[in-house]
């Protein structure tokens, strides 16, 4: 018989049962909640006079509409009526059931997924879930994690289990070296514009390989968040040093003789050597430049070195109408290079990379220079209150506030707009986030996907450069 | 949960691939604690010329005459004819529900993203899968023939035309058992509380630091 994946190992390891009908119960160690997809699942267990079956296991924190500005007057900063009532509900739910939150104020509090690892809430082995498709990050730990729906969040909350079918296994094997200036981002868009937006669909996906296994665990979050944009809801990548070092000393983490326990038990979450995959995709770190998304869905990315794509040369008719609509909807022209798209605000934050390795490579781009004069903003979200804390310790804000950028606080912001942070028709953004739908970052806003030191050097320049170059030209 | 045992509907064509659940219902909607209400919302950025706010009368807005729900043809419908992975991008239940609140009850899809697919049968909507070709061939006949209708049965497990074709679906046993009995599933595995307490007492000595308390 086959070895296992790791994915098969954490299954296993979960599976509270197994019915007749191809479905499980899967048992949940975490779940995580959010203001915004959790109101209704709450509702749920009062209608139904229902207690959640573990409150321990659950973790709040207020993020999606929270506003960027005037945090010191927490829930009043809140202009927009209706996001501070969602933002109020979750409070009062988990004071009603218990449930610890990072509320406003707390310095704790940020991007869910930032605040999870960081806290050691996230740890290798678990089963993750949260009413979030990016739950996917927490993957990068050598556990089980994925989005969804506030039903399901329900389900959680009143079972401690999730029904589920097994999905397939795919392997993303990433070999060789990665060139300098080219990061965690790179490499999941490269992936992405290389399998497609559907490429993951069924599968859970494992990151694996000599460039996966270099990156640091911001990286590997950066990595595994964005699975969801390749169709996988979980991605995941096996435990190594790396891994236990980053938990090491979380406050959640376990201590003393626990600690050591935990960290026998972790060292064996890695693939067998004979495991079998579904499916495998290959790809050579070398190769991989770094990239910029020019169109309406993350596979639609390119090298900064390419150009916007023509239509006329696709032959499929259904993805010409694609590359036509996105095009229409961006404001391109095919063939353009992509240096030469004009920009006009730059917003480096969200889950993907905002945690504080992506603010080190930004401000070292940004120090000493200004940002473009032709830019409208250029903002920076830490992704959570520690993140930003750290931050400020090493003068990173000062760095960016020389520069001309805003330093804000903590949360998802521009990354879906909920909050006031948004694009205006038309505008065009430089984003280190994860999603370039029509309307995600504001009403007609276009957004495109880069890694943070190309947001910060987009943001010096107008337009994207490649960062390797940007070095030598002149500001 | 709204059963779903047979449906017979209009069915409007969506003509694009990889519809994402912003398309289907924007952020600003999702400020809403509550389940309804999302259907006047439903595809707001293709549907209206402005850009819609929460609260605000929809009846007052510019329509967007090319898009599909907004032709007169189309009004009523309940069948949703969509291209592939349907559904992309977030896990907002939200979008199903606007979908349901809309009036649709079906979606037909080459393929759809997995956790909208899952969403979607938390809410009576049956997201159907069917070949590409057989899709294309019903957007064919969908937009030559004025009135369209299909029939789903979701107990047969068949798409019948009125041309008298039946096209067979698969569906997992377990969601057709819930959809088919308006089941609610928290109750199906409540039926389980001992095996799940049992799994958790094992767990709880194997890796006691999943739990600690928090703080
Ligand atoms: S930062 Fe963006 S992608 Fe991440 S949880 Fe917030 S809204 Fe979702």
């Amino acid at each position: 018989m086959s070895g296992k994946t790791l994915y098969d190992k954490l299954w296993d390891a979960h599976l509270v049962k197994q019915r007749d009908d191809g479905s499980a119960l899967i048992y949940i160690d975490r779940q995580l909640l959010h203001e915004v997809t959790s109101p209704q699942a709450f509702e749920g267990l009062r209608l139904a006079n229902r207690k959640p079956w573990r409150v321990d296991a659950n973790l709040a924190t207020t993020d999606h509409n929270v506003p960027t500005t005037g945090r010191e007057r927490g829930v009043d900063g809140i202009e927009d009526p209706v996001s501070k009532i969602q933002v109020l509900t979750l409070g009062s739910n988990c004071e009603e059931f218990g449930i610890v939150e990072y509320g406003m104020t707390d310095k704790r509090q940020g991007i869910v997924h930032v605040i999870g690892p960081e806290q050691g809430a996230t740890l290798p082995g678990m089963t993750i879930v949260c009413g979030d498709s990016h739950t996917s990050t927490h993957g990068a730990f050598g556990a089980l994690a994925h989005g969804i729906g506030t039903s399901e969040v329900e389900h959680v909350l009143a079972t401690q289990c999730l029904v589920q079918k097994k999905s397939k296994n795919m392997k993303v094997e990433v070999n060789g070296t990665l060139n300098p200036g080219v990061t965690a981002k790179d490499v999941i868009l490269a992936i992405i514009g290389k399998i497609g937006t559907a490429g993951g669909t069924g599968y859970a996906i494992e990151f694996a390989g000599s460039a996966i296994r270099s990156l640091s665990m911001e990286g590997r979050m950066t990595v595994c968040n964005m699975t969801i944009e390749a169709g996988a809801r979980a991605g995941m990548v096996a435990v190594d040093d790396t891994t236990i070092e980053y938990v090491r000393g979380r406050p959640l983490a376990p201590k003393g003789d626990q600690w050591e326990q935990a960290v026998q038990a972790w060292k064996t979450l890695q693939s067998d050597a004979d495991a079998v995959f579904d499916k495998v995709v290959t790809l050579d770190a070398a190769s991989i430049q770094p990239q910029v998304s020019w169109g309406t869905s993350p596979e639609m990315v390119t090298n900064v070195g390419g150009r916007v794509p023509d239509p006329a040369k696709e032959a499929d008719p259904i993805k010409r109408e694609g590359i036509e609509r996105a095009l229409k909807y961006m404001g391109l022209k095919p063939n353009t290079p992509i240096t030469e798209i004009r920009l006009d605000r730059v917003f480096i934050g969200s889950c993907t990379n905002a945690r504080i390795e992506d603010l080190r490579e930004a401000a070292a781009v940004v120090k000493g220079k200004t940002v473009a004069s032709s830019l409208k903003q250029a903002m920076v979200v830490p992704g959570s209150g520690l993140v930003k804390a750290q931050a400020e310790a090493e003068g990173l804000d000062k760095i960016f506030l020389a520069a001309g950028l805003e330093w804000r606080e903590p949360g998802c912001s521009m990354c879906l707009a909920m909050n006031a942070d948004k694009l205006g028709d038309g505008e065009h953004c430089a984003s280190t986030s994860n999603r370039n739908f029509e309307g995600r970052q504001g009403f007609g806003g276009r957004t495109h996907l880069v890694n943070p030191a190309m947001a910060a050097a987009a943001a010096i320049h107008g337009h994207f450069v490649d960062i390797a170059a940007a070095d030598t030209a002149a500001v | 949960m709204r059963a779903f045992t047979q449906h017979q509907g209009l069915v409007a064509p969506l003509d694009r691939s990889n519809v994402d659940t912003d398309m289907i219902i924007p952020k600003q909607f999702l400020k809403s604690i509550k389940r309804t209400g999302f259907g006047p919302n439903l595809f707001d950025e293709l549907r209206y010329l402005d850009e819609g706010q929460p609260g605000r009368d929809n009846s007052q807005r510019p329509l967007n005459p090319d898009f599909v729900l907004n032709q007169p043809r189309y009004q009523g419908a309940s069948v949703l004819l969509a291209r592939s992975n349907f559904g992309c991008g977030s896990s907002r239940e939200h979008a199903p529900w606007a979908l349901e609140d809309f009036g649709f009850r079906v979606i037909i899809a080459p393929s759809f993203a997995d956790i909208f697919y899952n969403n979607s049968f938390k809410n009576g909507l049956l997201p159907l899968v069917l070949d590409e070709k057989i899709v294309d061939q019903l957007f064919q006949r969908v937009e030559a023939n004025p009135g369209y209708q299909l029939t789903v049965d979701l107990e047969q497990q068949v798409v019948l035309t009125p041309e008298g074709d039946s096209f067979p679906f698969e569906v997992d046993n377990f969601r057709r058992h819930c959809l088919l009995n308006g089941l609610d599933d928290i109750g199906v595995t409540l039926e389980d509380a001992d095996n799940i307490s049992a799994f958790e007492a094992k767990r709880r000595q194997d890796a006691p630091w999943l739990f600690e308390p928090l703080s």
